[in-house]
This record gives C-alpha cells, structure tokens and sequence, in this order.
C-alpha cells in the first residue's frame, strides 16, 4: 500500500482534478457549446473506464491468488443482471453479496 | 415574493434528496470498511470523502493504491471515472451559468450523481423557475446527501477495522461498480463500450503501469462514439 506523503498527494490532485472536471463548464465556458464530438466522447467515459477496471478482479481475484473463482464469477454474473433489469443500485449489490456468501458457503 | 419561491425551492430540493439517502448511506459505509480494511487511516479515509467525493473515483483510487500502481496511473485512472462531472457540468451550465461565480463554485463542489440527476429533471419540467430557485433547488437536494456521505464514511472507517476477511469484502468494490455499471447500459452504444472496455482491459492486462485500463477506456470511448453515430446514420435511412 502507499505511504502516507503519496497518499496525500493522490487525495488532493483527485480533489482538485475532480473539482476542475465539475467547475470547468458551470464556471469557465459559461454558456458556449461544446463540439459535438466532444460531448459524444464524454457520454461514454464512465462506461468505459469502469467495466475494464472491474474485469480483471472479476476474473483473477486478488483473494484466491489470481485463479479464476466460481462464487466471484458467478457474483459479478448476478450483480450485473439484477442492475441491468432493475437499474437499481442497491438492488444489484445487494443480490451480489447474497450470491457471493451463497457461493463461498456451498463451495468454499 | 422571489424570497419565497427560492425558499420553497429550497424545500422541494430538501425533499426530492431524502430517497438518495439510500443509496448513500450503505456507499458511504463501504468505502470507510473498504478504505481502512486497504490499510488507509481515519484522516486519509475522510481526506478522500471530504476532498473528492465521488465515490467511483475513491474505489476506483483505492483498488489502483491497493494494486500499488504508480502514483500518475492512480490519478487517472480516477480522474477518468470523473470525466462524466464535465459532462454534467455542461448541462446545467445553460440553467444556473448566470448565477453569481461563488454560488457556481458550490455547486461544482457538491456535484455529485444524485444532485445532478434530481437537478436536471425539475430544470427541465419546470421552465419557469428562475436562477435563484434552481440553485437553492440544488442546494437542497445535497443538503442531507453530502453530510450522509461523509457521516458514513466515517461510521464506515470505524467499524471496518472489526470486519474478519471470511466476510470477502475484496469483493465488494467490483460488486459495487457492476451493480453502477448494470443500470448504465442504456443504449446498444453503451452496451458496446461496456464490452470492448471489458475486452481491452483484459487483453491489454499485461501492459506495465495498468495502462492497459486507459487503452481500453481510450478504445471503449470511441466505440461508444461511433456506434452511436452509426445508429444515428441507420435511423435516417
């Protein structure tokens, strides 16, 4: 894990970075328009950073030493299904974490 | 006669916020257990709810941390997640851009999912509401969300040094954005760059330094893009 000094610095450059991402329109640009194809990037950013950040701990989990797990796999299937069909959040994580002790507890 | 209508949009702000307690207040908690069960202490666990919050980003920070990428590569990767603020950014500027800059300043500050969300379905179905209102709209949507956030990180933080591992909380940060990830995948376009991301990140595990991730983000964003014009140009013809 990192130390303390990098840890700080990770907290503020987010803090500041992210407040730069929220202010730079409502604040800066004001009301002139963005070319479209900046904006059409922009709509996928999130949908494409968070599924390749969670495919890997989905398939070589940190906890069984990188080999592929049946009740995390099976979890994950779950989680996205439920958030999916429901969009709903809480539904998903909580239908996730159910699956998951299911799982460690028939298998593990 | 402006008083009261800003004061009752205060109100209805307030109100409309309360249901998003639900989905902050267990978020909230799972970053405090998570961020102290990744060896973080109760300072750096609140400096991040205080200084970001923006819970994507935090794990999205912590699981990087944990995976002791570089410092440059945390930082991104995070930002990353965030790059959607700008975009809500850019649509409420056409409706709270003429208020004062200090005001503008706040509401940069608390931007977060939810008050975005509530904010810009009332701007749009009420037209008539006047800078003042929306803004003190605004401000009442987060007055209750924003100190649950930190509230509960630190509620969180505190208990999560008692959790034993047979409890598999490595598992709750990918449980939590899949579960953010499910009701993203709105359109064939996102579902698209939800994929490729997916399939990038993992044919690219290999690439030092997790660059792998921004391949395929950099990949899944303009697959997103292009699918979407390509539905455009197949829905004219």
């Amino acid at each position: 894990m990192t130390d303390t000094a990098t840890t700080w610095f990770i907290i503020f450059a987010l803090g500041i970075g992210t407040f730069a991402l929220r202010f730079v329109f409502i604040g800066i640009i004001g009301d002139r328009a963005l070319p479209p194809w900046v904006l059409r990037h922009l709509r996928y950013t999130a949908v494409a950073v968070l599924p390749g950040l969670v495919a890997p701990l989905v398939l070589w989990p940190a906890a069984t030493g990188g080999t592929p797990d049946p009740a995390r796999l099976a979890a994950a299937l779950v989680t996205l299904g439920v958030g999916y069909l429901t969009k709903n959040v809480i539904y998903a994580i909580l239908s996730g974490a159910a699956t998951l002790y299911l799982g460690l507890y028939l298998i593990g | 006669m402006a008083a009261s209508s800003t004061k009752s949009a205060y109100w209805k702000g307030f109100r409309d916020g309360i249901p998003f307690l639900l989905v902050v207040t267990p978020f909230a908690l799972l970053f405090g257990v998570v961020a102290t069960e990744s060896g973080l202490n109760l300072l750096e666990t609140m400096g991040f709810s205080i200084v970001v919050i923006a819970g994507a980003s935090q794990f999205t920070a912590l699981q990087l941390m944990n995976d002791n990428a570089p410092t440059l590569i945390v930082i991104a990767s995070a930002l990353a997640v965030n790059l959607r603020m700008a975009m809500y950014s850019a649509s409420l500027t056409p409706y709270v851009g003429k208020a004062p800059i200090w005001k503008r300043a706040f509401i940069a500050y608390f931007m977060v999912d939810q008050a975005y969300a509530m904010s810009i379905v009332t701007y749009e179905t009420r037209p008539e509401m006047s800078v003042a209102a929306r803004v003190a709209y605004y401000f009442g949507v987060i007055t209750l969300i924003v100190p649950f956030w930190y509230l509960f990180t630190l509620v969180g933080a505190m208990v999560g040094q008692s959790i034993p591992p047979e409890m598999a909380l490595d598992f709750a940060v990918p449980i939590t954005f899949i579960a953010m990830i499910g009701p993203m995948l709105r359109t064939p376009a996102h579902i698209a760059a939800a994929a490729v991301s997916v399939a990038l990140a993992l044919g690219f595990a290999w690439v030092p330094y997790n660059l792998g991730l921004m391949i395929a983000a950099l990949g899944a964003m303009m697959t997103g893009a292009q699918t979407e014009l390509w539905l455009e140009r197949k829905a004219r013809t």
